[in-house]
């Protein structure tokens, strides 16, 4: 390949995870890592372009996009109404429906489901729901081998690393990288930069894990309320073989992802492949409707569906945060991230990363826990510009850092862990801020002493210094725009 | 444990101011004229890496033969009841050194060895096909089992040309797919891929590496044409 210009990049397992507790350390990391730099930067770049040339027309990707948000908008004006359509829908059609309050329970019906089946050997297909349960540890812990089937999260889970995109999951890795790792793993393959090879070992080795699992667990992309349909979409095919070849499929989806009616589909199908990897459609689109009926001869005796809140429900609750379930997964958002790009997707320690997981992690984890994330951002609307379903991130990014600023105490708070970034010299800060503003005497007080003796604090002085850290010292006028303007013979007052 | 979370889950939803119900805005699927809907379809789908022959009504058994000679291709999955099925094992009955024909005719768990290993190709019908994407419609069914175009390395799925659609939307609104949805439709757009090394395209990494488009010819058209 023309781009292949990967010399002497260090190989870093996990590249950020391991480097600080705080979104703030481990991005520090990642920038001085000029591999890693690289290697998103090349794949942003490319990613960014496929999608521009599928949305050309802008009349077309206008009225495609207004019909898009308008099909997730409708679903959650109708939330519990379509979840419990959808849940009598499948039920007519011999899917199993089981509600997951928290994580925890979510992984207790998982395995409830795998032991009353005797599953020991399950496969899974790409599923971001599944991450965000930490699925694979908890069937680990309890004797259930589960491989992941992606080869993206194949490589990962070879590696023990998180996805660092939630389209691309080995996205951080060079070629290198990525034979060395199967190379240690595949037995019979030596190292091999031939993606072609790459490939062909991993089909053979997990080819064989499909037939002999006992359980396949999927994700869902849409669940259909009006005919109990689930849809999914992939390139690979191995999402169609987790739901084919063993006995028994499992199908785990947060209460969002569910849609009115059949004829959502087409628009939301036009929209999700396009903005996440510029392709006008995935390979397979998969939509199950029943499990295996008499007289077929494949696909699972046994359907599943887990429907997981997860602290969904929490952020329903609240009109503008509403919004953050619209989200159909592209990554868009993430690729065309300025922060996303230069720092990585690990370095937001968490399961979504890039713009959406700025706005749905710390709603989901709570701003005591997240509360750096929504900082991690310039504001600067690039992914608001290309959300093929119109999620406000921006608006919500700053509702957030105002509520993690909040004054404790509220009984029912918006957010969880709302007030939890609250500082008094800050608060203090904008509370004088507040009263300069609003007393044009004072206002023209400080200014004029600012003006005189700005310039002698030090920048290194406490509060400035959290500026200074990374920007040049600001320096004042030595004279106030009031002033200036009164000596040019301006004068309203 | 379970009813108690759907109920909590429910009730956290209702408690919720619920939001008004945003209007369906004009949206329209891509449409095209007759001529540029086969040429689209085409142009789209070889542009996702499968391999398209015009072929005939009668003829297509012997022509899928030398295809399928050159690529080396010795043991072939089919649906012994479907039309298709019959008349590819009726023509190959009378051809020498023909590819063995394999029938789906029995569970997976019966045939799993074969399928997973032992077949080299298979082939399908279709029940349409989409222009704006280049995508093939297929719904699986006890004649023609879903894993067919799936675990063998090469996919040979035969499109009849006056069975294509000019979108998904218009498709399923045509056809009326919701109310009556099969236990699995599948749209497939090319080979099995994945570009998750360093985003370079590899074909066949679970599904097919190899998608053979067999379009079938309008002959009634075609002879009002001459």
């Amino acid at each position: 390949m023309a781009l292949e210009t990967m010399p002497d990049g260090p190989v870093v397992e996990n590249p950020a995870m391991d480097k600080g507790p705080d979104f703030t350390q481990r991005a520090h990391a990642a920038l001085i890592d000029p591999g890693l730099r690289r290697n998103f930067r090349r794949a942003m770049d490319g990613l960014m372009e496929k999608r521009a040339a599928q949305f050309a027309d802008p009349v077309a990707w206008a009225a495609l996009r207004e019909r898009g948000a308008q099909a997730r908008a409708a679903a959650l004006a109708r939330l519990p109404d379509l979840l419990e359509e959808l849940e009598a829908r499948c039920a007519a059609n011999g899917i199993q429906v089981h509600w997951a309050e928290t994580i925890e329970d979510g992984n207790a019906i998982v395995l409830g489901i795998l032991n009353h089946h005797r599953a020991r050997q399950v496969v899974k297909g790409k599923s971001m729901v599944s991450e965000e349960m930490h699925l694979n540890d908890h069937l680990a812990a309890h004797g259930i081998t589960a491989i992941e089937s992606d080869l993206g999260e194949y490589i990962i889970q070879l590696a023990g690393e998180l996805p660092s995109h939630i389209v691309m999951p080995c996205i951080h890795k060079n070629k290198d990288q990525i034979a060395t790792l199967l190379a240690a793993n595949i037995p019979g393959l030596g190292y091999t930069e031939d993606v072609a090879a790459l490939t062909a070992a991993a089909r053979r080795i997990l080819r064989d894990r499909f037939a002999a699992a006992d359980a396949g667990i999927s994700g869902v992309n849409f669940a259909v309320a009006e005919t109990g349909t689930l849809v999914l979409i992939e390139n690979e095919g191995n999402g169609r073989l987790s739901t084919t070849l063993p006995p028994l499929h499992i199908a785990i989806t947060g209460i969002e992802k569910v849609v009115e009616r059949l004829d959502d589909i087409p628009p939301l199908l036009a929209l999700l492949p396009r903005s996440a990897t510029g392709q006008p459609i995935t390979t397979y689109v998969n939509m199950i409707t029943s499990p295996r009926k008499p007289g077929e001869k494949d696909g699972p005796a046994a359907v599943h569906l887990i429907l997981l809140d997860n602290g969904r429900s929490r952020v329903f609750a609240d009109a503008q945060l509403r919004d953050t379930l619209r989200c159909i997964r592209c990554g868009a958002c993430i690729n065309h991230c300025p922060v996303y790009a230069r720092v990585g997707g690990h370095s937001y320690g968490s399961v979504y990363p890039g713009p959406i997981g700025k706005i749905l992690t710390p709603q989901i984890a709570g701003l005591d826990v997240a509360g750096d994330l929504p900082h991690a951002s310039t504001l600067c609307n690039a992914c608001v510009e290309v959300c093929p379903v119109k999620i406000p991130i921006a608006d919500i990014l700053v509702r957030l850092r105002q509520e993690a600023a909040q004054p404790a105490g509220a009984a029912t708070p918006a957010v969880k862990g709302a007030g939890s970034r609250r500082h008094i010299a800050e608060a203090l800060v904008w509370t004088v801020w507040r009263w300069v503003y609003a007393w044009p005497w004072l206002h023209h007080r400080a200014t004029r002493l600012l003006a005189r003796i700005g310039n002698w604090i030090p920048a290194r002085a406490p509060l400035l210094r959290a500026w200074t850290r990374n920007r040049t010292r600001p320096h004042f006028a030595g004279q106030t725009l009031h002033e200036r303007a009164r000596r040019a013979g301006i004068d309203h007052e | 444990m379970s009813d108690n979370a759907r109920s909590r889950i429910l009730a956290r939803l209702r408690a919720a101011a619920p939001g008004p119900v945003p209007p369906r805005p004009a949206w329209t699927p891509p449409t095209y004229l007759a001529e540029e809907r086969r040429a689209r379809f085409i142009a789209m789908i070889e542009a996702a890496h499968a391999e398209v022959h015009e072929v005939d009504q009668t003829t297509w058994p012997v022509r899928l033969r030398s295809i399928l000679a050159n690529k080396g291709v010795r043991r072939v999955m089919t649906a012994p009841t479907t039309a298709a099925g019959q008349q590819l094992a009726a023509v190959w009955a009378d051809l020498a050194d023909a590819p063995a024909l394999i029938a789906y005719d029995q569970p997976v768990e019966v045939l799993k060895p074969v399928l997973v290993r032992d077949v080299d190709a298979a082939v399908t019908m279709t029940r349409g096909a989409i222009a704006e994407t280049g995508t093939l419609v297929l719904w699986p069914s006890p004649a023609e089992p879903r894993l067919m175009s799936l675990l063998p390395p090469i996919h040979v799925a035969l499109v009849e040309e006056w069975r294509i659609a000019d979108s998904l939307a218009a498709l399923m609104a045509d056809e009326s797919w919701a109310a009556a949805m099969p236990t699995n439709a599948v749209l497939i757009s090319g080979p099995s891929k994945t570009a998750d090394i360093e985003q370079t395209l590899a074909y066949g990494v679970h599904g097919p590496k190899e998608l053979i488009v067999l379009l079938v010819r309008d002959q009634e058209a075609g002879a009002a044409a001459v």
